[in-house]
C-alpha cells in the first residue's frame, strides 16, 4: 500500500459524511471511480483543470461542504497558486489539499513534475495546516484530523517512505535521545530513516515530525540546545524562518538541509536526487558533520 | 463633452432608487462609463430576480449573486445599500482606513456579498463549485449568478469553467456577461457562441432594457447552464 492507497481508502470512506466533497483533476480518477459511481454529487473530476478544481473548492467550502482536492503536487499548488490564495483564503473557507508525486518521486520525468517548492508556497500563506507523512500508515489519522477541521491543509503524500509509521507525531517525537546539551536535528516526514542513519555514533539527537505547520514550536525549545539541523523533504530552508523565530531569544546554530533550488537537468530515480541533493545518508552525514565540527 | 454623473450617465438613465446611494457613494468623483454599465443589471437581479433579501443572507436556500469583475462594485453596492442589505452611511467613507467597503467587495466585510473579487477571472470557478455544492446537498430552489465582462473572459480560468459547466449539464448556474466591447482582442462570433458551443443557453438582450433583461435572467431551461449577454451599446443583437 502506497501513501495514495491509503489515501483513496480514506477518502472514500470519509463519503460517509454528507458534506465531504472530492475534486479532482483527472489524476486519480481510476482509483476514485468506484466512490464516484456511488457519490456521483461528491466526487467531482473536473478534468485537467487546475484553476477550476480549486475555484470549485472554494465554492463547495462556500455552499458548507468540505472539499478534499487532489492532485499531482506542481498542478495542485502551483498551477493554481492564486485559486489557493483568493478563491479559498480570501473568502474565508478552508479545504483539504493532499498532492502526490512530492519532490522528485517522479524523478524521470523531468522538471515539469517536480516540486520541491511546494511547502515553501503554501508557507506563504496564514494558518495552513501542512502534513508531511513519513509511511502510508501515518495517513489515515492525519486526513481525518484534515477532514473534521474547518481550515486549510496541504497533505503531502510521497513514495518514499520510512521504515516504520510514527503515529501522532505533529509534535516533535523524539526517536533518538542523545542527552541533555547534544546537538538537535528534526527529520519531516520521509527523511527520518536517513537521517538516523546518517548520525549513527554521532551526539545528536533525532526528532521526528510530521506536521511542519504549524510547527512544534514548545518541544523545539525544549529540546534544542545550541545546535539545530532541521532536514526537509522539500525546499532546502523551508523551515528556518520558523526555528529561527523559536529560538530568537537564544544564542543557537541553525542549519537547514533539504532539496536545492537549482533545477539540475537530470532524470534517473528518486534515489538519484536523493544523493545530488545530499539527502542520502552519506550526504547527510557530510553535511551535518561539518556543521558540528567547522573546518579552522 | 459632458462629465457623466450618476444622474445623467451617457444614454440610460439610472434606476431610480439608485440614483441617490449612487450619487453618494460617488462624492462628486468622476465615474467611468463603465462604472454605469452594470447598475441596470445589479438593479434588475436584486429588484426583481434574486430570492434573497437582507434578512436571508445567511438562509442556504438563498439564490447566490457572484461579482466576479469586483471593480464593478460601485453600482453593487448603491444597489445593496438601497435594498436595504447596507446602511447608507456606509456609502460616504467607501475606500477608508476604517471602511467595510473597498475598491473590490470583500464578503468577509459587506453583508450578502457573496464572494471577496477583484483579480479577475476567479468568480465563475467560484460559482460552478457553489452550484455543485447546492445540488450535493440536493437544494433545487436556489441558483447562482455570476457576473463577468466581456474582457473577463480573456482569463483562460472562465474557459475551464464554461467548458466544464457545460459538458455537465450544471443547471443551477447563470453567467451574466456584461459586454462593454472592451476586451482588446474582442470575441469574433460574438461572446454568446463562447457559451453556445459548449451546450450553454444563451440570451443576448439590451443591458439597459429591464423587461428584456428580467426576461434573459429567468430564462434557463433547467438542464443547462445559462448564460446572458448584457450588451451596453445603442443596438443589442439577439441570439438563443
Amino acid at each position: 500500500m502506497t501513501m495514495r492507497d491509503t489515501f483513496v481508502a480514506s477518502a472514500t470512506g470519509f463519503l460517509d459524511d454528507p458534506r465531504t466533497t472530492i475534486v479532482l483533476a483527472d489524476i486519480s480518477a481510476d482509483a476514485f471511480a468506484g466512490a464516484a459511481r456511488r457519490y456521483p454529487h461528491r466526487v467531482v473530476n473536473v478534468g485537467i483543470r487546475e484553476q477550476l478544481m480549486i475555484g470549485v473548492a472554494g465554492g463547495l467550502a462556500l455552499a458548507g461542504q468540505r472539499p478534499i482536492v487532489h492532485s499531482y503536487a506542481p498542478f495542485l499548488v502551483e498551477r493554481a497558486y492564486e485559486q489557493i490564495k483568493l478563491d479559498l483564503d480570501h473568502q474565508g473557507v478552508g479545504a483539504v489539499l493532499v498532492s502526490i508525486g512530492a519532490s522528485y518521486d517522479r524523478a524521470e520525468a523531468g522538471r515539469t513534475h517536480l516540486a520541491p517548492a511546494d511547502v515553501a508556497l503554501i508557507d506563504t500563506l496564514d494558518g495552513w495546516t501542512v502534513h508531511v507523512p513519513g509511511h502510508p500508515d501515518e495517513v489515515p489519522d492525519l486526513l481525518r484530523d484534515a477532514v473534521c477541521g474547518q481550515h486549510s491543509t496541504y497533505l503531502r503524500l510521497s513514495l518514499s517512505t520510512n521504515a516504520r509509521a510514527y503515529p501522532k507525531a505533529g509534535g516533535l517525537q523524539v526517536v533518538r535521545d542523545a542527552g541533555p546539551g547534544a546537538a538537535l536535528l528534526v527529520a519531516v516526514g520521509p527523511v527520518l530513516d536517513a537521517a538516523l542513519a546518517a548520525v549513527a555514533g554521532l551526539p545528536v539527537t533525532v526528532a521526528y515530525t510530521h506536521r511542519p505547520r504549524p510547527f512544534d514550536v514548545t518541544g523545539l525549545r525544549a529540546l534544542a540546545a545550541t545546535e539545530v539541523i532541521v532536514v526537509e523533504p522539500y525546499l532546502a530552508g523551508t523551515s528556518t524562518r520558523v526555528v529561527a523565530g523559536a529560538l530568537a531569544d537564544r544564542p543557537h546554530r541553525l542549519l537547514g538541509l533539504g532539496v536545492g533550488r537549482a533545477e539540475l537537468r537530470r532524470y534517473g530515480t528518486a534515489e538519484d536526487h536523493d544523493r545530488w541533493h545530499g539527502l542520502d545518508p552519506a550526504g547527510l552525514r557530510l553535511a551535518v558533520g561539518g556543521f558540528l565540527t567547522p573546518a579552522g | 463633452m459632458t462629465t457623466p454623473t450618476a444622474t445623467h450617465p451617457p444614454g440610460h438613465p439610472l434606476p431610480a432608487p439608485v440614483v441617490a446611494p449612487l450619487e453618494r457613494l460617488r462624492a462628486g468623483r468622476h465615474y467611468d462609463a463603465n462604472v454605469y454599465s452594470t447598475v441596470d443589471v445589479h438593479w434588475v437581479l436584486y429588484d426583481r430576480v434574486l430570492r434573497v433579501t437582507p434578512a436571508t443572507v445567511d438562509d442556504p436556500d438563498r439564490d447566490r449573486f457572484l461579482l466576479s469583475k469586483g471593480h464593478a462594485v460601485a453600482g453593487y453596492y448603491a444597489v445593496l445599500a438601497a435594498k436595504g442589505f447596507i446602511p447608507v452611511d456606509w456609502l460616504d467613507d467607501a475606500g477608508g482606513p476604517d471602511s467595510r467597503l473597498g475598491g473590490h467587495p470583500d464578503r468577509t466585510l459587506v453583508p450578502g456579498v457573496e464572494i471577496g473579487s477583484g483579480s479577475l477571472g476567479h468568480g465563475l470557478g467560484l460559482g460552478v463549485g457553489t452550484a455543485l455544492g447546492l445540488r450535493a446537498q440536493g437544494r433545487t430552489t436556489p441558483r447562482v449568478y455570476v457576473l463577468l465582462g466581456d474582457a473577463e473572459l480573456d482569463e483562460g480560468s472562465n474557459h475551464e469553467a464554461i467548458a466544464y459547466a457545460g459538458a455537465t449539464g450544471l443547471a443551477g448556474l447563470t453567467a451574466i456577461v456584461v459586454d462593454n466591447a472592451s476586451a482588446s482582442h474582442g470575441w469574433p462570433g460574438g461572446v454568446a457562441s463562447r457559451f453556445t458551443v459548449n451546450g450553454w443557453t444563451t440570451a443576448t438582450v439590451d443591458g439597459h432594457d429591464h423587461d428584456a433583461l428580467h426576461a434573459a435572467l429567468t430564462g434557463h431551461d433547467g438542464h443547462h447552464p445559462h448564460v446572458v449577454v448584457a450588451v451596453d451599446g445603442p443596438t443589442p443583437g439577439s441570439r438563443s
